[in-house]
């Protein structure tokens, strides 16, 4: 297919490695032996020793996984609460505040969301820790779980959930054993988006974290603030190979299953 | 020896004033907002029937079923089921169950699994569960499938394990929502029959929505031809068919010739029926009493029509015309014949000559007779 | 049943509630409150004990102050034209370089399109934060680029790009990126090609037949990549933290810094409610756009 142009080909290069360049970079210079950005001071994994031994980073990954795992799950049920509400509730009081209330978080500059909740706290006398940002986290994240689910909800066939219960179930025997199981894939996504966001986030954090509750974002921008480190590289570099993992794992699962499915579709038809 | 003939048990329990119908709708309405979906609709179904909605698209036949469902609930009006009223009873603590137009087969579950589904959920002993699904394997010959998942098989046998998982918890009421739509033509055939055998040989009452009037003919024990909200006509497809009762049914099912003209009595239940100036009036049959002059069409199915070069010497009804367009279908023939009025009447023929003898072709001037009980006079 | 649907939409309800809406009202309460040397550092504070005379005292202390000390002081004024326009640009620079990018992988071979949406959204699931980090390293004065100009003898000296308004442009459209790309290719992808075969039938050229067809047809994708960057840009606070100079304006920033070092939480709170206030436009026009889209697609 001439489709794909030289005009193409180019753009798409060229976009790609901006993209990856400077990650490429940060990976390499996690494992310089120098301090110096510009200067290659041979090959040493001395950074992540340090790292490692940093008690102060340690303690903020930490904070930052339990407070991610907390907020994404507790987001995830009221997300998809939330998008079930919307999509299949039909009419009713206030539903145009509540579809507003979801959106809103999502395309607001986080510095407002983090004021505002810090003043609601100090105003209701609510000590400022990994309670106040599971809390903010949760808000936060919940509203972009909602937006996966109820994508995934509107596809959904409804006739599916009639048939569940026209065999003899429950509204909530239903959603349990016809709707959860197939809409699963969204609502994993869902999860996975709000673990995500919760654990890159800084300005809410920033806003509502205690003393003792130092997220890792928190720590890695006071740290840069004072320059490139070494260090940071090594942390950087590790979290970039977890998520380039996680990416990769994902994208070939799905892949093998749709080939798969696609493959047993043409063998149900040629039966 | 030759077998003393029985006399044929008919299946009419809708004339038998000893029996109770299974599903009773009184004076229901239902709206959805300003659209009134159904019209104070009234009717009766008895056990064991096979019974056909039929209607054009939105005019209110699948409201019905999901009424029965528990899908919807009635505006106005009661719906009782084995005498109960049961508006009140949500769809999952209904004897009903439903096959659905789309199948609505569970795709994350086997073929075992969706017929298990609703047994699963019902007081039935968990050991005789794995029983009467393959009882159920059984019946749509779906057993070697059990384990595949519904994208593992083909769109006719997703239809069956449908139809399986349906029936598994033996309901008093089956729903079938255009069930055989996404079917191709033979294999539509074939089903239907299947269907047939099997309401007879499960004795269940089937209520079956559909728009395609071969198929309700076919399967249907009554049908009941619906239009905007209303029941137009309930009988069986045979009084459906050659007794409508109105303009509406009677080209809404087969082929027929309508011709407008007033009426005139001539006899304890015979009428002429004058149409065109200078032609003889129609002669017919009404059970009804007609006021005289009343506007009235005459309708008549093609194949009723017999068509000649010659005048025939003893039809109640001659009508002269000449062969405007013919329809060749490979065993019958259907004639246009255009009157001197303009008017375009049919009359179908068996093509038990082959084509090359055939008496008439096109621009030939025939004569069109049929009796006068061959059709029915209507006033609607 | 009834009581199952209530708490079903009755609990996150109340939840956004009571931690979305309600914190807005106390930021617009702050904001017309004054600043106290008390914790907390505001007055009035609202006390329900006293009563309706209590309530009525509590209201006549607000005012507007704030805002009014907003409007004079021409630090804030011109952060927020800054941060508007610095929003605009960046979001069009952003344009520019992810509609070819979104273009190239909508016409890429089938086989292609798996591993190239792949390539996209892995930076997108990365750390923001690092990502902004990794420029810090490339535009130093000691930085990648510096030492790999002088290397190369494009220039004798280091250039001064970090902690400059280009280092917070490079920035944003760096991050920014895969926000821009997923919504235009999205909309390219369901670009009916008979469209394009049928426009050069009738006489067009490939660049015409882009222009004509393709371009307005994607317009969806731009529209909605377009918001999805200029509306959070607009207040930014990480990248021109770190990529930014002492005389990149923006008004997150100044939010930020107004909140921690100075205190002045009533100030800061008139910051947030007049952003808020600026942001709500592009907002609603976004949203309104969302909703015509979907109802045409019906």
């Amino acid at each position: 297919m001439r489709r794909f142009s030289w005009f193409n080909a180019t753009s798409l290069t060229l976009g790609f490695a901006f993209l990856y360049l400077p990650m490429l970079i940060l990976v390499i210079y996690s494992f310089n032996g120098g301090r110096n950005v510009a200067i290659w001071a041979g090959f040493s994994t001395k950074w992540y020793g340090e790292l490692f031994r940093d008690q102060a980073f340690l303690d903020a990954a930490w904070v930052t996984l339990r407070v991610g795992l907390m907020s994404s799950t507790l987001a995830t049920i009221l997300g998809t609460m939330a998008a079930y509400v919307i999509v299949r509730g039909g009419r009713f009081k206030g539903r145009t505040v509540m579809s507003g209330m979801l959106y809103a978080p999502i395309v607001m500059p986080e510095v407002i969301t983090g004021l505002s909740l810090l003043l609601l706290f100090i105003a209701i006398g609510l000590d400022r820790g990994l309670v106040t940002i599971v809390l903010a986290h949760t808000t936060f994240t919940m509203c972009f779980v909602s937006v996966v689910v109820s994508s995934r909800l509107v596809t959904f066939d409804q006739s599916l959930e009639e048939a569940a219960l026209d065999l003899g179930c429950t509204p909530w025997d239903a959603f349990k054993s016809v709707t959860l199981p197939i809409i699963a894939p969204a609502v994993v996504s869902g999860w996975l988006l709000a673990f995500t966001l919760s654990l890159d986030d800084l300005v809410l954090a920033s806003f509502v974290s205690g003393p003792s509750s130092t997220t890792l974002p928190i720590k890695i921008f006071s740290a840069v603030r004072l320059g490139v480190s070494p260090k940071i590289n090594a942390l950087s570099t590790m979290m970039i190979a977890i998520v380039a993992f996680g990416v990769i794992t994902a994208s070939l699962i799905n892949k093998r299953s749709v080939t798969k499915r696609l493959k047993d579709e043409q063998e149900a038809a040629a039966s | 020896m030759a077998q003393p003939s029985k006399t044929p048990v008919v299946f009419a329990p809708w004339e038998d004033q000893t029996q109770k119908p299974v599903i009773q709708f009184k004076n229901v309405t239902k709206r959805f907002g300003n659209f009134t979906a159904i019209d104070n609709l009234s009717l009766d179904i008895f056990e064991r029937e096979f019974f056909a909605l039929l209607g054009p698209s939105g005019c209110g036949k699948t409201t019905i079923m999901r009424m029965l469902a528990g899908f919807e609930s009635a505006s106005e009006g009661t719906i009782l089921l084995g005498g109960k009223d049961i508006s009140a009873v949500p769809p999952n603590k209904r004897p009903v169950n439903m096959m659905f137009q789309s199948y609505a087969l569970f795709p994350h579950l086997s073929v075992w699994d969706n017929i298990a589904f609703g047994l699963r959920r019902s007081s039935m002993p968990k050991d005789e569960i794995g029983a009467r699904v393959d009882e159920m394997l059984r019946l749509t010959r779906m057993e070697k499938f059990a384990k595949r998942k519904p994208h593992q098989i083909s769109g006719g046998q997703r239809q069956r394990v449908a139809l399986a998982r349906s029936l598994a918890k033996a309901p008093k009421l089956l729903l079938l929502d255009e069930p055989l739509g996404a079917l191709d033509k033979k294999l539509r055939h074939d089903t239907q029959f299947e269907l047939m055998d099997i309401q007879e040989k499960t004795g269940t009452t089937f209520v079956i929505v559909t728009h395609d009037q071969e198929e309700a003919m076919t399967v249907a024990s009554r049908v009941a031809v619906m239009d905007h909200g209303k029941l137009i006509q309930v009988a069986t497809p045979a009084a459906i068919y050659e007794t409508p009762n109105c303009v509406y049914v009677a080209d809404f099912i087969g082929e027929v010739n309508l011709v407008e003209g007033n009426s005139r009595k001539v006899g304890a239940d015979k009428y002429e029926v004058s149409w065109a100036e200078g032609q003889t009036a129609l002669r017919g049959t009404c059970p009804r009493e007609i006021a005289e002059g009343t506007r009235v069409t005459y309708a008549v199915r093609p194949e009723k029509v017999a068509i000649s070069a010659e005048k025939p010497k003893d039809a109640a009804n001659a009508i002269q015309g000449s062969v405007h367009d013919i329809a060749y279908l490979g065993n019958i023939s259907t004639y246009h014949v255009m009157l001197p009025t303009g008017q375009v009447i049919k009359a179908q023929e068996s093509n038990t000559r082959r084509l090359a003898n055939r008496h008439f072709t096109w621009d030939d001037q025939v004569w069109l007779s049929f009796t006068d009980t061959a059709g029915v006079i209507l006033t609607e | 049943m009834n009581y199952r649907r209530l708490m079903l939409i009755g609990v996150p309800y109340l939840w956004l509630l009571g931690l979305f809406l309600v914190p807005f009202i106390i930021v617009l309460k702050i904001s017309l409150s004054d600043i106290a040397l008390s914790i907390p550092p505001y007055a009035p504070t609202l006390d329900l004990s006293e009563g309706w005379a209590g309530l009525k005292d509590f209201f006549s202390k607000l005012d507007f102050d704030n805002f009014l000390f907003l409007k004079t002081d021409p630090l804030y004024w011109k952060a927020y034209v800054s941060s508007l326009q610095i929003a605009i640009f960046s979001t069009a620079i952003t344009l520019l370089v992810g509609y070819p990018i979104a273009y190239g992988m909508a016409r890429a071979p089938e086989e292609w399109r798996a591993t190239l949406m792949m390539l996209v959204i892995l930076p997108f699931w990365t750390s923001f934060l690092i990502r902004v980090y990794s420029w810090m390293g490339i535009l130093g004065k000691e930085g990648f680029l510096n030492a790999t100009l002088m290397w190369l003898g494009i220039v004798d000296e280091p250039l001064t790009i970090l902690n400059t308004n280009t280092a917070v442009y490079i920035g944003i459209v760096y991050t920014y990126l895969p926000f821009m790309i997923l919504p235009i290719y999205a909309a390219l992808d369901k670009l009916d090609i008979s469209l394009l075969e049928a426009a050069e039938d009738l006489g067009c050229t490939r660049t015409s037949a882009f222009w004509l067809v393709t371009l307005p047809l994607s317009r969806p994708g731009i529209v909605a990549g377009s918001f999805l960057v200029f509306i959070p840009v607009i207040g930014e606070f990480v990248i021109p933290s770190l990529l930014g100079g002492s005389n990149t304006l923006m008004i997150g920033k100044i939010l930020f810094e107004e909140f921690s070092s100075n205190r002045d939480w009533p100030v800061a709170s008139a910051v947030a409610v007049l952003l808020l206030l600026i942001v709500v436009v592009p907002i609603v026009l976004f949203q309104r756009s969302q909703e015509r889209q979907a109802e045409a697609q019906k």
